[in-house]
């Protein structure tokens, strides 16, 4: 059984049901954790599917490409679906236990859903043009989450947020308008191997950049991150944590598709700008951490350096830098979003995110402590951690390319993620309280604790089982990595008809 | 009259940049506006502007004919405009619930107090 569109549907209807049950905040959480959990088991099999069989292509009403629309899943493709999944699942069950009644009753659930299928949408489809429909089911979505709580710090952000936005989805649909103008098609196969008899460098070079622009804001690389610090540290803690889990992963697996299966002709010119680009996000991302005092503003910077490594990794376009890319990624969403719930769960304790105003956490909640360590080493690069095995991978890869600089770059930002890293823990587990900043007395019930450790601790395990189980996983991220540098089966699969 | 309206796309698009990058909100939702037509306006002119046959298959064939116009460029520019009138929709309320919480629609002024 073909099970491309399975995510979609069931996100779909998930929200819809969400919607229907409007004001009855009870149901719409046990209907929606019911769609993430199934969202969680269909994406696990797609990828052993595709692990398994290949390619996997769904012609949408049997309209073949490049004609219809058409859902691919190539190893890429399921292994950021499963990520999706899993930390789509996690998130839910952790906004269970954390979110206002408010937010809850005016259609968090049902937002949540939509957001997640326009990720899934943007991860699974083969056209470009439906692409941009699904940016705009996550845009749109995500706009709304942002902005559901109204305080007037969502409110600033979610302004900032949608300006930048917005202004990228009308260039990434300029970009589509060009590309269909000069190719007449939209497929991605299909738009590949036509633009590669059209000799025409300067048009499609630039083309490349208005793809690389629209696809860079959404992913928030170097120049044109500015959104991302203003907007992630003001929403709840689980709509941070699915922000950062998957949003900009949305924008580097784009970069990663765009530029690796349709403009690779000028390699030299266009990979190179996205190497640049994500060297210098990498140290801009972590001097702002460094400089920051509150929790979720020193995870929004590190963000934008983790990304750096990411479209670095891709850039240099080697099996090994792709695999270790692709891993970063993985361990990224994994680590980055739980550090945001731990964060949460601060906040919940505390009252504040200000390291400043926090303190004394080591002493009364070690079990917190031990899995903000563990979490915090890994996203700094600590063996056996997963952050480590993806640092290696990408720090070897830059020696095989010969690219000293980068490779003292990458360690350099990997130490000053250790210091800031070490100031949150230090200022707010090791620290004693001022005395000064009494907790707030609402301390979370010994159900809603257990109900936030929950999550936390099983993507605690989950760094920590990556990095374990490194040689398993880095056969499939080498295997996807060998996809992404020989596109030829996919554009197979896609144009050829079934497989 | 294909580059009378590539340029005239462009003019849009450029009035749109220059309404986005004012301090003033409610310009920018002007230049969101104009910047979205200018992009349709781009996509209508790139899709081919020839005077072609309507794209209808007649009853008794299953392909289009030869010399037919193509219709793509002009779902996709209607699917575009849909979802941007929903975009500007959403906007327009965000700026609406920015005026009424900080009484400002200057953006440099939208500063929250608790960060």
């Amino acid at each position: 059984m073909n099970l491309l569109a399975w995510p979609l549907i069931i996100s779909l209807f998930s929200a819809a049901l969400c919607m229907a049950l409007w004001q009855q905040p009870l149901w719409q959480r046990r209907l929606g954790l019911v769609g993430s959990g199934a969202n969680a088991l269909v994406a696990i099999v797609l990828l052993q599917t595709v692990l398994r069989d290949g390619v996997q292509v769904l012609h949408i009403a049997n309209w073949h490409a490049p004609f219809g629309i058409t859902l691919v899943a190539d190893l890429l493709s399921a292994i950021m679906v499963a990520m999706t999944a899993v930390m789509g699942l996690s998130v839910h069950f952790y906004s269970w236990f954390c979110m206002d009644r408010d937010i809850e009753t005016y259609g968090f659930h049902s937002l949540f859903h939509f957001l997640l299928l326009g990720v899934y949408s943007s991860f699974l489809t083969g056209d470009i043009f439906n692409l941009y429909v699904s940016f705009e089911i996550m845009l749109i979505a995500s706009f709304v989450l942002l902005a559901l709580g109204n305080r007037r710090a969502q409110i600033e952000g979610a302004l900032k947020y949608m300006a930048l936005n917005l202004f990228g989805s009308f260039l990434f649909l300029g970009g589509a308008g060009i590309l269909y103008g000069l190719l007449g098609t939209l497929n991605m196969a299909d738009v590949a191997v036509k633009l590669a008899t059209v000799d025409n460098p300067s048009l499609t070079n630039a083309l490349a950049l208005v793809f690389l622009v629209a696809f860079g804001l959404k992913a928030a690389v170097f120049p044109f991150f500015s959104w991302l610090p203003a907007s992630y540290h003001t929403p709840p803690s689980a709509v941070s944590a699915i922000f950062a889990a998957l949003l900009t992963k949305v924008g580097v697996y784009c970069l990663m598709r765009f530029f690796s299966l349709i403009f690779v002709g000028d390699q030299s010119f266009t990979h190179e700008i996205i190497a640049v680009i994500g060297l210098s996000g990498m140290v801009f991302g972590v001097l702002g951490a460094v400089s920051k005092n509150e929790i979720r503003r020193i995870l929004s910077f590190h963000s934008i350096s983790q990304i750096g490594y990411m479209i670095f990794g891709f850039a240099m376009m080697t099996p090994l830098a792709i695999a270790g890319a692709l891993f970063y990624v993985l361990h990224h969403s994994i680590v980055k979003s739980n550090l945001f719930l731990i964060g949460g769960a601060i906040h919940r304790i505390f009252g504040s995110y200000h390291l400043s105003r926090l303190g004394g956490l080591y002493r009364s909640h070690p079990f917190l402590a031990a899995v903000f360590l563990i979490t915090a080493l890994s996203l700094a690069g600590l063996p056996p951690l997963s952050g480590f095995f993806a640092k290696i991978f990408l720090v070897q890869a830059a020696f095989l390319d010969d690219r000293p600089l980068a490779v003292f770059i990458m360690l350099a930002v990997g130490l000053f993620t250790l210091i800031s890293m070490s100031k949150i823990f230090d200022k707010a587990f090791w620290k004693p309280l001022s005395s000064e900043h009494k907790p707030s007395p609402i301390e979370p019930s010994p159900s809603a604790q257990l109900g936030m450790m929950l999550p936390i601790t099983f993507l605690a395990i989950l760094t920590l089982l990556l990095g374990l189980g490194v040689p398993f996983a880095y056969d499939v991220f080498y295997q996807a990595a060998e996809q992404i540098l020989n596109p030829s089966e996919y554009i197979d699969r896609v144009l050829g008809g079934a497989p | 009259m294909q580059t009378t309206l590539a340029l005239l796309s462009g003019i849009v698009f450029a009035c749109g940049v220059f309404l986005i990058l004012r301090r003033n909100m409610v310009k920018f939702v002007f230049g969101l506006a104009l910047i979205s037509q200018g992009i349709n306006m781009g996509i209508f002119t790139a899709g081919g502007l020839v005077r072609h046959r309507a794209p209808l298959i007649p009853s008794d064939q299953d392909l289009l004919a030869a010399g037919s116009a193509d219709p793509l460029p002009q779902a996709m520019i209607l699917t575009a405009i849909v979802i941007g009138f929903g975009i500007l929709a959403f906007t327009i309320v965000l700026i609406l619930r920015t005026y009424e919480v900080f009484g400002q629609v200057d953006i440099d002024e939208v500063r929250a107090v608790d960060r």
